[in-house]
């Protein structure tokens, strides 16, 4: 008897909440909802200071990788959970742009950003940051084995590297994807393929992703048990290392093979179909004053794109930004996206 | 005869079915067939995508080698826990859950590490691991309907002669033929479905029907070939399923309860040597991978109450959010799966019951897109409602609920209940007064066992839960998703305290069973 009611209470409590849901959608929001994926953060200073300023109460829906978070936006779209998304990246930029994803708005901070982060001509994406995806190195391996660490893409081919490095599947993780973009821009559409041939001769490790990829199998993330020293990761994970080690550290355990880095840029965009579409705009400009732009590199590791942005120390120590890294104009990523990762698979894999 | 009895008997039928079959229509049948529908008419191409015939070949035999190999580690774990008192028995119990509620990626990458090198990733890893998970499901099960077979048989069978291994072939495996097989069935179906395990262990291109429908919808969003797919592992779940029941079936239905207080004994001579080899191996198995997450959360958990970028709230106030959203979770549960055993207890072992378990055979991915499409609108506009999260994970928990409820209840002789209508009981209050208390002890065990499934619940709960309320496997990913000893450290102690809840919370149901059992 007793379960009987209680199973009709929560079935009536469950009616109840279900018709007061329902009622809201009408009047002016109170709240702002970003829709985005896991490693997105923001310190709660900040994150207060946006609702003391706006009024609007910050609520954050975040899930999976930047490409299964997009791929949820694009699910609901027309009638998004949310009103901005954040973490969308050049690689995957066109998916969103050509299916319709944004509304257009240019924010009143855009001027301080540089050119080179602004991807899109109608605003319908804002950047806000930035972090390249580059190949990590286990510094303390290769000091005992007597080995120099890797300084190129193509040293990677070598004997003496043999069974050392551990990459992400493409199809299946953003870093893996970047990082496959990578040998496309260096060796262009007629030799990537055959480079990364070698690279299967030489036992290269592809795992499905960023985790299993940097915490299992890559020997230079602490406490990590693996045994491979080469791993794609991201320019800022040696100075991660630095900040969040168990023990103070001197050095960084870990570094960056410069040459191997591919630029990613995250953008911002409001949703079609934006509840809030005003709180959407403010959200967007908030993303690109100087109190979150400087929160970027402590929160989330990647580099904030305004310029003048005063970083933390482990990352102008750590965190080498290559001055020039590769990249590929976004719109010959969207034709091509999808027929790389079908002949990088039959290459790779099979 | 009271002419208004039969009418209200009636309306207590009717609502018995009526309340679960509408939970599982609006929560799981709906979103379910919004998104099947969204995919099979969103594009042309394939009917059905390449390679599936390897993919489901994969899956099953997989799954049917994982289940032989379970049932054989957990029978001795089984037999002991079933047949013998001995100090700790209740500990070994709530032990056995702590592999079943952690997250599968936890203890893959726990896994990874105690592997010998070489057989890392592959199908071994995979096979042991699948037996290190589900090794609670056969000891449970197949242990707590030991506990329950009267002795007097067997004793009977030793009188008249029989050896030991011709009591064991004639007289108690056939009195153990139900749940062996409900053991085995929930085994293949955990093993079928398999995500996190195939995902890390399995190495890179080795695909699960599961796991292919998660890359397909949530990574490439080819939502056409994800349905397909969809389609096709829940008409192959039902299969199982179906097959699984008209076994159990034709195994005949439990024989009368005995009390466990007369069944249990202190174990004798050689059976000694044989329950401490048991308890001893097992012991060892079941707690290497916790040994090594508690080495690994060494020197962190103090940042379980200092802020991180990783999460909005302190790290140690996911447990709050989980133990809170599991017990909503396990009362809707109980509630759900409770009337539910009771509607299904007053017909005869069928397909019924098998089917209970089908929502298990749903891809969480697709479930968790159906909830973002289905409830976008008023009326039903719950997508970021809290309580989507212990909704979502009471699915998941219900059907374990029906499935350790309806044996129990099948199990009481219906002529008790006929003496105290007779005796002019109402259906509730006969219901209150004969059904309860016999099977109040089903019920405390389900109890913990939905708690404990709704705790570890991770695919469907990572699409509705909120940022600021994280349970504590959304927030195990997202601290295993970032760099640095610290982080891989949280995420460690943070497993280690769900594993301490699941244990904390089945002592607690065996301690309430326990209670119910002495009252009676």
């Amino acid at each position: 008897m007793k379960l009987a009611l209680a199973s009709l209470a929560s079935l009536a409590s469950l009616a109840l909440l279900a018709a007061g849901c329902g009622g809201s959608g009408e009047t002016t929001p109170k709240e702002v909802v970003l829709v985005t994926h896991d490693s997105f953060a923001v310190s709660k200073p900040v994150k207060a200071a946006f609702e003391r300023e706006t009024g609007l109460q910050l609520r954050i829906l975040q899930g999976g990788d930047a490409g299964e978070a997009l791929n949820r936006a694009l699910l609901t779209k027309g009638d998004p959970q949310g009103d901005v998304f954040f973490g969308v990246d050049n690689n995957l930029l066109s998916r969103a742009l050509d299916e319709g994803l944004f509304e257009p708005y240019k924010p009143a901070g855009l001027d301080t950003v540089p050119a080179q982060y602004v991807l899109d001509p109608e605003h319908r994406v804002t950047p806000v940051d930035h972090g390249d995806v580059c190949l990590n190195t286990d510094t303390g391996w290769f000091a005992k084995h007597g080995l120099p660490a890797p300084r190129t893409l193509g040293e990677l081919t070598a004997p003496s590297y043999r069974g050392l490095l551990v990459v992400e599947n493409p199809a299946t993780s953003t870093p893996g994807l970047a990082f496959m973009l990578a040998t496309v821009a260096r060796y262009g559409e007629s030799g990537w393929t055959g480079y990364w041939r070698k690279l299967r001769a030489n036992r290269v490790l592809v795992v499905d992703g960023w985790e299993a990829a940097y915490t299992a199998e890559f020997s230079g993330a602490s406490g990590s048990k693996g045994k491979r020293p080469i791993v794609v990761s991201y320019a800022t994970s040696p100075a991660a290392e630095v900040i969040f080690a168990s023990k103070p550290l001197a050095h960084a355990p870990t570094a960056v093979v410069a040459d191997s880095c591919f630029k990613q840029v995250e953008l911002a965009g409001i949703l079609k179909g934006a509840r809030n579409g005003k709180g959407a705009r403010k959200l967007i400009d908030f993303m690109l004053t100087e109190r979150f732009q400087a929160d970027v590199p402590g929160s989330m590791f990647v580099l904030p794109v305004r310029v003048g942005t005063p970083l933390p120390d482990a990352f102008t120590k750590y965190a080498v930004s290559s001055a020039h890294p590769l990249e590929l104009p976004p719109a010959d990523i969207g034709a091509n996206r999808d027929r790389w990762i079908e002949e990088w698979t039959r290459v790779v894999l099979r | 005869m009271d002419p208004g009895r039969p009418a209200l008997r009636r309306g207590w039928d009717v609502a018995t079915a009526a309340i679960p079959a509408a939970f599982v229509a609006l929560f799981f049948a709906f979103p379910l067939l919004a998104i099947l529908e969204r995919g099979l008419t969103s594009a042309e191409g394939p009917w059905l995508p390449a390679g599936t015939g390897g993919l489901l070949w994969f899956t099953i035999w997989q799954a049917a080698a994982s289940t032989v190999l379970t049932l054989a580690a957990g029978l001795p774990l089984a037999w002991a826990i079933g047949r013998f008192r001995f100090r700790g028995r209740s500990l070994a119990r709530a032990l056995v859950l702590v592999p079943f509620v952690l997250p599968t990626v936890v203890v893959a990458t726990a896994f990874l590490a105690l592997l010998p090198a070489g057989y890392e990733r592959g199908i071994w890893a995979i096979l042991a691991a699948h037996v290190f998970f589900n090794i609670a499901v056969v000891t449970r099960i197949v242990g707590g309907a030991w506990a329950t077979i009267d002795p007097a048989s067997a004793e009977a069978a030793a009188v008249l002669g029989a050896g030991p291994w011709r009591r064991a072939r004639e007289v108690t495996l056939p009195q153990l033929a139900p749940a062996l097989s409900a053991a085995a069935a929930l085994t293949f179906l955990f093993c079928f479905t398999s995500f996190g395990v195939i995902l890390i262990l399995g190495g890179a291109g080795r695909a699960t029907l599961e796991t292919e429908i998660y890359n397909r919808a949530a990574r490439l969003f080819d939502l056409q070939a994800a349905a397909v797919l969809s389609l096709l592992q829940l008409g192959a779940v039902a299969v199982v399923l179906a097959v699984a029941s008209v076994l159990e079936a034709r195994a005949g239905a439990a024989s009368t309860l005995a009390d466990e207080d007369v069944v249990l004994r202190r174990p004798a001579g050689r059976e000694r040597i044989a329950v401490v080899t048991v308890l001893a191996v097992s012991a060892l198995v079941l707690v290497l991978p916790l040994a090594v997450l508690v080495h690994r959360s060494l020197g962190t958990w103090g940042a379980l109450f200092h802020e991180t970028p990783a999460l909005l709230v302190e790290p140690w106030q996911a447990a709050v959010y989980s133990v809170a959203f599991a017990s909503v979770a396990a009362l809707i549960a109980l509630a759900v799966g409770g009337l539910a055993a009771l509607a299904l207890a007053k017909r005869p072992p069928g397909a019924a019951d098998g089917f209970v378990l089908l929502p298990l055979g749903a891809s969480a991915v697709m479930l968790g897109f159906g909830f973002l499409i289905a409830f976008d609108e008023p009326p039903l506009d719950f997508r970021s409602s809290w309580w989507l999260v212990p909704v979502a994970q009471s699915l998941v928990a219900a059907p374990f609920v029906v499935r350790i409820v309806v044996p129990a209840l099948r199990s009481i002789d219906p002529q008790l209940r006929e003496v105290a209508a007779t005796l002019g009981a109402s259906p509730a209050h006969a219901w209150r007064e004969v059904d309860l208390p016999l099977a109040g002890r089903a019920f405390a065990v389900a109890a913990g066992f939905a708690f404990a499934v709704a705790l570890g619940e991770f695919g469907a709960t990572v699409f509705v839960a909120r940022a600021e309320q994280p349970t504590l496997p959304v927030a195990i990913f997202r601290f295993l998703g970032r760099p640095g000893a610290e982080n891989q450290g949280v995420a460690a102690a943070l497993a280690v305290v769900l594993a301490g809840i699941a244990v904390g919370a089945a002592l607690a149901a065996e301690r309430v069973a326990d209670g119910r059992g002495r009252s009676l």
